[in-house]
């Protein structure tokens, strides 16, 4: 196996994007990323891409085909597209498969990219596109929502641990505060914690300022060899550990409510292949769904112990300039959640951190940094670590 | 949605009907027709379980899912039956009356529908002992 770098990134502005289509936002962010990287079609070896429903929210499958199409890259040089899909972590597989192409030397340059147009249907669409990362037939069908899964995962969490609404509040305050230092984010506006208590129950005892927005947008990585990255760039950001790790789709058969073991684990054997420890982590883009799945992703990534989240987020300790800065892009309450992009998007970020660009959210000496992204209520983890020093 | 889908899950769906692994006494609703302990070793036979149990968590569902909305506040919970497994549904209840812990029994209730005129779903809700 070869170790592989990030040597480009792009990424679209997140939000509503109502004049640009799912094959628009997918071009943008993977035209930057190759000009980033400095790299020509012909390089190229192959797509890969997180999508989670262009069926539910555009009518669109065979996503990889039409964007290699759209990116001048279907009708000359067929390079190969593949569609990659485990729901709101469509990105971070679809940025793991590419490494493991690349690690395993079938492919020397790879585009990861994700993306989602979500804001072209209505609310009750989206829903329950949405929806279809939960088990359908025994969690959809009995009225679940994915705010209803996670706000069952906060009440059980404040009834073992004593977490407050105030605690989850104190996630979003933060994550809209970063969001505004980053130029791509949906929101870029100050809350208090009071605009959280009082906005309305989405599903109590979540409020809508708990919750990640509906959201479009794109973004694109470019892979190459370590052996040859610094060809293309003077800072390629290493990839020190990519894993993945499976769950029971339902909450409902989870050992623990309050724990998404498929974080546990994928976390467990991201520190064992980087040959690292929480600690020597400097910052981590955590998938921030709901303000709870914040606090859980902490505890489950090790960074604070089981219950300790709620606290440790109240108390600053998750803030740039803290210990553990967690969510410097505004993570996916701010800078929004395309789902099939997020995954990307957290890559995208870590990148601009270690390569010391992140402007005004910049972490000062930068060095190690993770990815974190679920998809549906716990079902499937990708964790990944990035190192600025090979 | 189509009829079929949903028709062809009656037993299951309808009368809490769940698999038995015979070989490490396992019980599973949703029903499962592998083991997740033994595998392929397991011997699974069809269980017919009593549906009382124990609330574990909940919600109150404001905004609601597709074909529910009818129903806004509900409350979703995680039940955790008798027999051991835990599965997702609704508890019909005053809100106040329901908390982590409390005491359900199983009623056959419609659960949702497509629209005004379309299909009806059926199946289990609970209410509190």
């Amino acid at each position: 196996m070869r170790d592989v770098a990030i040597i480009g990134t792009g990424c679209t502005k997140f939000g509503e994007l109502w004049d640009r289509s799912l094959r628009d936002i997918f071009v943008e962010a993977g035209v930057s990323a190759i000009v980033d990287a400095g790299i020509q079609g012909e390089e190229i070896d192959g797509l890969y891409m997180g999508n989670m429903s262009g069926g539910r929210f555009v009518e669109q499958e065979h996503v990889g085909s039409l964007i290699a199409d759209y990116s001048g890259l279907a009708s000359e040089l067929h390079v190969p597209a593949t569609r990659v899909e485990a729901a709101c972590a469509s990105g971070g597989l679809a940025l793991r498969q590419g490494i493991l192409a690349v690690a395993s030397g079938y492919a020397d340059i790879i585009v990861a990219a994700g993306g989602e147009k979500m804001t072209d249907v209505d609310l009750d669409t989206a829903t329950d596109a949405l929806a279809a990362a939960a088990d359908r037939e025994w969690e959809g069908i009995m009225g679940a929502t994915f705010p209803g899964l996670y706000a069952m995962i906060a009440r059980l969490h404040m009834h073992k641990y004593g977490t407050t609404s105030e605690q989850m509040a104190a996630v979003s305050v933060k994550n809209h505060h970063n969001g505004t230092m980053n130029p791509i984010a949906q929101f870029k506006n100050e809350i208090t914690i009071d605009t959280v208590l009082r906005s309305n129950m989405v599903a109590d005892p979540l409020h809508m300022f708990d919750c990640s927005p509906i959201s479009d947008g794109a973004a694109a990585v470019v892979l190459a060899p370590a052996d040859v990255a610094k060809k293309y760039t003077d800072t390629p950001i290493y990839v020190k550990a990519t894993t993945q790790a499976s769950s029971p789709i339902s909450l409902h058969d989870r050992a623990d409510i309050t724990t998404l073991d498929a974080s546990v684990v994928a976390g467990q054997r991201a520190y064992k292949m980087a040959g690292l420890t929480p600690d020597d982590i400097d910052l981590v883009e955590v998938h921030d769904c709901f303000t709870i799945a914040e606090i859980c992703a902490i505890e489950d990534l090790g960074f604070f112990k089981k219950g300790d989240g709620g606290r440790a987020s109240e108390d600053g300790e998750t803030a740039i300039g803290s210990r553990i800065p967690v969510n410097t892009s505004g993570g996916l309450k701010a800078c929004g959640h395309p789902v099939g992009a997020t995954g990307i998007k957290q890559a995208v970020e870590i990148t601009k951190q270690l390569r010391g660009t992140a402007g005004k959210s910049q972490v000062d000496g930068a060095g190690i940094g993770m990815a974190h992204n679920v998809g549906g209520s716990g079902g499937t983890a990708v964790v990944h670590i990035f190192s600025r020093d090979r | 949605m189509t009829v079929a889908r949903f028709w062809r899950k009656i037993p299951h769906r309808y009368n809490l009907i769940g698999t038995h692994c015979t070989t490490c006494g396992e019980y599973y609703f949703p029903p499962r027709q592998m083991c997740p302990t033994c595998r392929r070793d397991g011997k699974i036979e069809s269980y017919q379980f009593e549906g009382k149990g124990e609330v574990i968590t909940y919600a109150v569902i404001h905004t609601a899912a597709k074909g529910y909305a009818n129903q806004v506040p509900y409350n979703l919970a995680i039940i955790k039956l008798d027999e051991g497994p835990s599965l997702t549904g609704q508890v019909i209840c005053e809100p106040g009356e329901l908390e982590i812990g409390t005491r359900v029994r199983p009623v056959f209730r419609k659960l949702g529908e497509e629209s005004e005129k379309g299909m009806i779903y059926y199946g289990t809700k609970f209410v509190p002992e």
